[in-house]
C-alpha cells in the first residue's frame, strides 16, 4: 500500500523521519528549516511518532545531543539552515570524527553578510570537507527517499558516517509536489534497525572521543574516515537499488538527463536542475544536442561517475549556485579536477555562477549557458560567468534611487 | 541519615587507576577521584575541553567508567544526547534499566564560566537529569594559566601579568557561578573542596536523592598554575575554606545553607602569600590596598551569610592604609 500527497520539502523531510522511526530529535529553529521540526514536535505530541524532541539552546549544542544520542544507541535526525550550520560547524568534523551516524538535513540558505533567506549552496559546500556523507536533492520526493537512504548507508558498519541530505529553501521547502510515503512494511523491509557497535551502557564502559597525541595517530583516523567515506559510494548503489525494489524509484550518486547523443552538458545540482532541464527540452527541439547531468552525491565526490557521463563531450558548463570569492565556483573546480585524467575530456569546461542569494535563474539563462558552450571561443577559460540580468541590475539600481542614492559621496 | 561520617568511612573502591597525565597535586584528580567513588562505576563522564581531557589520551585511559569527550563549549548538550538517548530507548524497550549510567559531566572553569555556559544555563533550564563537576582552578590551566571568568581579583595569569603599570594583575571580580546557577532553581548545588572530604562524600550522597541537574563547583587547587609545592595541594584548599575564601555551602531548591562555618575566620593573607600566582601583592612592595580589599569583600560574603541564616562569625580585620 502507497500514500501520495502534496507534501512542501520540510513536511517530506519530517515524513522521512517519522517513517525511519528515529528515537531522537535535537531541534533549534531557523528559517526556512522550522516547519521540519514543527511538523515532528506535532505528531510525537499527539502520540503519532514515538521518539523525544528536545529543542536545545543552540545548533552547537544541538549537534553535540546528536552527537552523543547516536553514540548512544539512539537514530538520530535534526536539521538546520545556513548560520545555524556554520554556528555548529565545529561539530559536524565531531560528529564524524566520533563516526556517529545520524542524518542531518539541510535546507540551504546563503550566508550572512549580508543576511537573508533565499537560498545558495555556500552553506551546505563548506561542510564538504567535514567527513559527512552529501545528498542533494532536486524534488520534494527526492529529500524524502535520499533520508531513507542516507540512514541505510550511514548505518552500514563498512561505513558508520553521518549524512547531510540538502534540500534548497523556498524552491524545496515551501513547495508542494506529489510525495509517495513508503509505507511502514516497505520501510521495515528496506531499513533494519541501527545496530550501534560500542553504545554507552553499563558494565561495558568504552571511551569515545579521546584525544591523540602526535600527527600520525590523528592521521591514521582521519585516513579511516576517508576510506570509509569513499566505501559509503559503493554502498549507496547498494542501498539505491534495494531501495528501488521496494519504492521502485531509482536514485544515483550521478544522473543523467538526454545525455545519449548529448555533445553539451550542464552539470547542476538541486532544484534549480528542474529549470535547466526545461532548457534542455527547448534546445533539443531547436536540434540542439543538449543534456544534463545532475550531481546527487557530493561527498565522496563521484568522479568515476562524471568522468563516464562527461568523456567524449565537446563542450560542459557546470552551474555553481555559490561562490568562492577568489576562485569562483566550488563544484567546478572539483569537476575539472575530476576530468582532468579523462583522454578524450571535453575540451571546453565552462564555469557559470547563478542563482547566489536565491536569486532566481531563468529557462533562458540557462539556454544562454548552452549557447556560450556551442560558441566558446567567445568565452575567456577558466574564468566564470556570472549569470546576473540587466532587468536585475535595473532592480538594484532603481531601489538605490528610491533610496536617495545619487551616486556622489556626500 | 548519611553513609559518610569521618575519613574512615571514604569509600575504598578505585575507579581511576594511578599514573595518569595529569600533575602531581593535582586539585581536580582528588575531586574526581572522590566523586567516582561515591556514584560508583556505572558512569559516563562526558567532558569539554580542559586539564582532564588528556586522562584519555588514545588508546589508554585511567577509568572503570566511559568518558565522552565532546567539544569546549557543550558538553552539557552531550550530556542531554546521552541521557535522551537511554531514556528513549528504555521507553522503546531496547535498552533495560539496568544497563543504564548517570550522566556526569566535568569540566574546567574555562568551559563551566565562560564558553560553555549557555550550554549549562540550557541544561539546567531543561531540568536535564545529571551531575556538573566543575573543577576550578581559576584559570584556564592546560593552555598555560590565562585569565578566564573564574580568576580571581589580584591573580596573575598569563594574559593579565603584574606590570609597574598595572601592579595587582587581574583587576576583575570572580564571575559567582553558584548563584548564575542557582538563579535557574535546580534542585541541587554544593560547593566543594578536596581539604574537606566529608562534607564532599555527603554532598554527592545527598545530590544522588534528586531527579535533574546536580551541580558542583570543586575548588581544584593547580600546583602548576598557582605556583606552590604540590605536597602542598590539600593545605592550600584547606587555607581557603579556612580564610573563608571558598565558602563551602549547599543549596536544595534555591535554599542556601553552609555546610561549613570557619567561626574565626584567619586573614586572606595567609592563603594568598602561599602561592606564586598572588606574590606580586606581597613584593617588591606589600600592596596593602589590594590585600584589604580581597580581605573586606570576604568579610562582606560572611557577615551577609551570618545574618542570613543566623549564626556567628569573627571576620579577620582588613588591614587598610590611608592613601598618601
Amino acid at each position: 500500500m502507497r500514500e501520495v500527497d502534496m507534501l512542501t520539502g520540510n513536511v517530506a523531510a519530517a515524513w522521512a523521519a517519522r517513517i525511519a522511526d528515529v528515537d531522537y530529535i535535537p531541534a533549534y529553529p531557523i528559517t526556512p528549516q522550522t516547519e521540519i521540526i514543527e511538523t515532528l514536535a506535532s505528531w510525537i505530541s499527539q502520540g503519532l511518532m514515538k521518539a523525544k524532541l528536545v529543542q536545545l539552546e543552540s545548533e552547537h549544542s544541538m549537534l553535540t545531543a546528536a552527537g552523543t544520542a547516536s553514540l548512544s544507541g539512539a537514530r538520530v535526525f535534526t536539521a538546520t539552515s545556513s548560520q545555524g550550520l556554520l554556528y555548529g560547524f565545529e561539530m559536524l568534523y565531531n560528529i564524524a570524527g566520533w563516526r556517529a551516524p545520524l542524518v542531518l538535513v539541510n535546507v540551504s540558505r546563503a550566508v550572512a553578510a549580508p543576511i537573508t533567506l533565499e537560498p545558495d549552496h555556500n552553506d551546505v559546500l563548506a561542510a564538504r570537507d567535514s567527513g559527512f556523507i552529501q545528498l542533494h536533492a532536486e524534488k520534494c520526493q527526492e529529500v524524502l527517499d535520499l533520508i531513507l537512504i542516507a540512514y541505510r548507508v550511514a548505518e552500514d558498519h563498512r561505513v558508520m558516517l553521518p549524512v547531510i541530505v540538502n534540500m534548497d529553501g523556498f524552491y524545496l521547502s515551501f513547495t508542494r509536489e506529489p510525495v509517495y510515503i513508503p509505507s511502514k512494511t516497505d520501510v521495515e523491509e528496506f531499513l533494519p534497525p541501527y545496530n550501534p557497535p560500542h553504545p554507552f551502557r553499563a558494565g561495558r564502559p568504552v571511551v569515545k572521543g579521546a584525544a591523540v597525541l602526535g600527527g600520525h595517530i590523528y592521521a591514521y583516523f582521519k585516513h579511516n574516515i576517508h576510506e570509509s567515506l569513499l566505501r559509503a559510494g559503493d554502498v549507496f548503489k547498494e542501498a539505491a537499488a534495494g531501495f528501488r525494489e521496494v519504492t521502485g524509484r531509482f536514485h544515483s550518486p550521478v544522473e543523467g538527463f538526454l545525455l545519449d547523443d548529448a555533445e553539451y552538458v550542464l552539470v547542476v545540482t538541486n532544484s534549480f536542475t528542474s529549470i535547466a532541464r526545461k532548457a534542455v527540452v527547448r534546445l533539443r527541439e531547436k536540434g540542439v544536442p543538449a543534456g544534463l547531468v545532475k550531481l546527487v552525491m557530493l561527498r565522496p565526490f563521484p568522479s568515476s561517475d562524471i568522468m563516464e557521463k562527461l568523456r567524449g563531450r565537446k563542450a560542459v558548463a557546470v552551474f555553481d549556485q555559490n561562490i568562492s570569492p577568489g576562485l569562483g565556483g566550488v563544484i567546478y573546480n572539483e569537476v575539472a579536477a575530476a576530468l582532468y585524467h579523462v583522454k578524450n575530456r571535453p575540451e571546453t569546461l565552462l564555469s557559470a555562477i547563478g542563482g547566489v542569494g536565491g536569486k532566481y535563474t531563468t529557462v533562458e539563462e540557462f539556454e544562454h549557458v548552452f549557447h556560450m558552450l556551442m560558441h566558446p571561443e567567445k568565452t575567456q577559460p577558466g574564468k566564470p560567468v556570472f549569470l546576473f540580468r540587466a532587468d536585475e541590475l535595473a532592480h538594484v539600481q532603481t531601489a538605490l534611487r528610491l533610496a536617495g542614492y545619487t551616486g556622489e559621496e556626500t | 541519615m548519611t553513609r559518610y561520617k569521618t575519613l574512615r568511612d571514604f569509600p575504598v573502591e578505585e575507579y581511576l587507576s594511578p599514573g595518569s597525565t595529569m600533575c602531581a597535586g593535582c586539585g581536580a584528580m582528588l575531586v574526581l577521584r572522590a566523586f567516582h567513588k561515591v556514584l560508583g562505576p556505572n558512569v559516563v563522564f562526558v567532558n569539554a575541553a580542559g586539564c582532564l581531557t588528556l586522562l584519555q589520551v588514545y588508546p589508554y585511559t585511567p577509568n572503570k567508567s566511559s568518558w565522552m569527550y565532546t567539544a569546549f563549549a557543550s558538553a552539557p548538550a552531550g550530556a542531554q544526547g546521552i541521557r535522551d538517548a537511554l531514556d528513549i530507548l528504555m521507553e522503546k524497550g531496547r535498552v533495560n534499566s539496568f544497563e543504564d549510567l548517570k550522566v556526569v559531566v566535568v569540566t574546567g572553569d574555562g568551559a563551566a564560566y565562560d564558553i560553555g555556559l549557555q550550554s549549562t544555563s540550557g541544561a539546567i533550564e531543561r531540568g536535564l537529569d545529571f551531575y556538573y563537576l566543575v573543577y576550578d582552578n581559576e584559570a584556564y590551566g592546560n593552555t598555560g594559566f590565562q585569565k578566564s571568568g573564574a580568576t580571581p581579583y589580584g591573580s596573575a595569569t598569563a594574559t593579565t601579568p603584574p606590570t609597574e603599570r598595572n601592579p595587582t594583575g587581574y583587576t576583575g571580580v570572580k564571575k559567582d557561578l553558584f548563584e548564575i546557577w542557582r538563579s535557574h532553581k535546580p534542585p541541587y548545588i554544593a560547593t566543594v573542596a578536596p581539604s574537606h572530604m566529608v562534607d564532599m562524600l555527603r554532598k554527592i550522597e545527598t545530590a544522588s536523592q534528586f531527579k535533574g541537574p546536580k551541580l558542583f563547583i570543586a575548588f581544584s587547587s593547580c600546583p602548576t598554575g598557582w605556583g606552590f609545592d604540590p605536597s602542598l595541594s590539600v593545605r592550600i584548599s584547606r587555607l581557603a575554606v579556612e580564610c573563608g575564601i571558598w565558602p563551602l555551602k549547599e543549596s536544595v531548591y534555591g535554599k542556601v545553607r553552609h555546610t561549613y562555618i570557619p567561626t574565626v575566620l584567619k586573614p586572606v593573607e595567609e592563603y594568598l602569600r602561599h602561592q606564586n600566582r598572588f606574590r606580586h601583592l606581597f613584593t617588591p612592595r606589600k600592596q596593602e590596598t589590594a590585600i584589604a580589599s580581597i580581605q573586606e569583600q570576604v568579610n562582606n560574603y560572611w557577615l551577609e551569610a551570618a545574618k542570613n541564616e543566623g549564626f556567628r562569625i569573627t571576620v579577620a580585620k582588613p588591614v587598610t592604609i590611608a592613601p598618601p
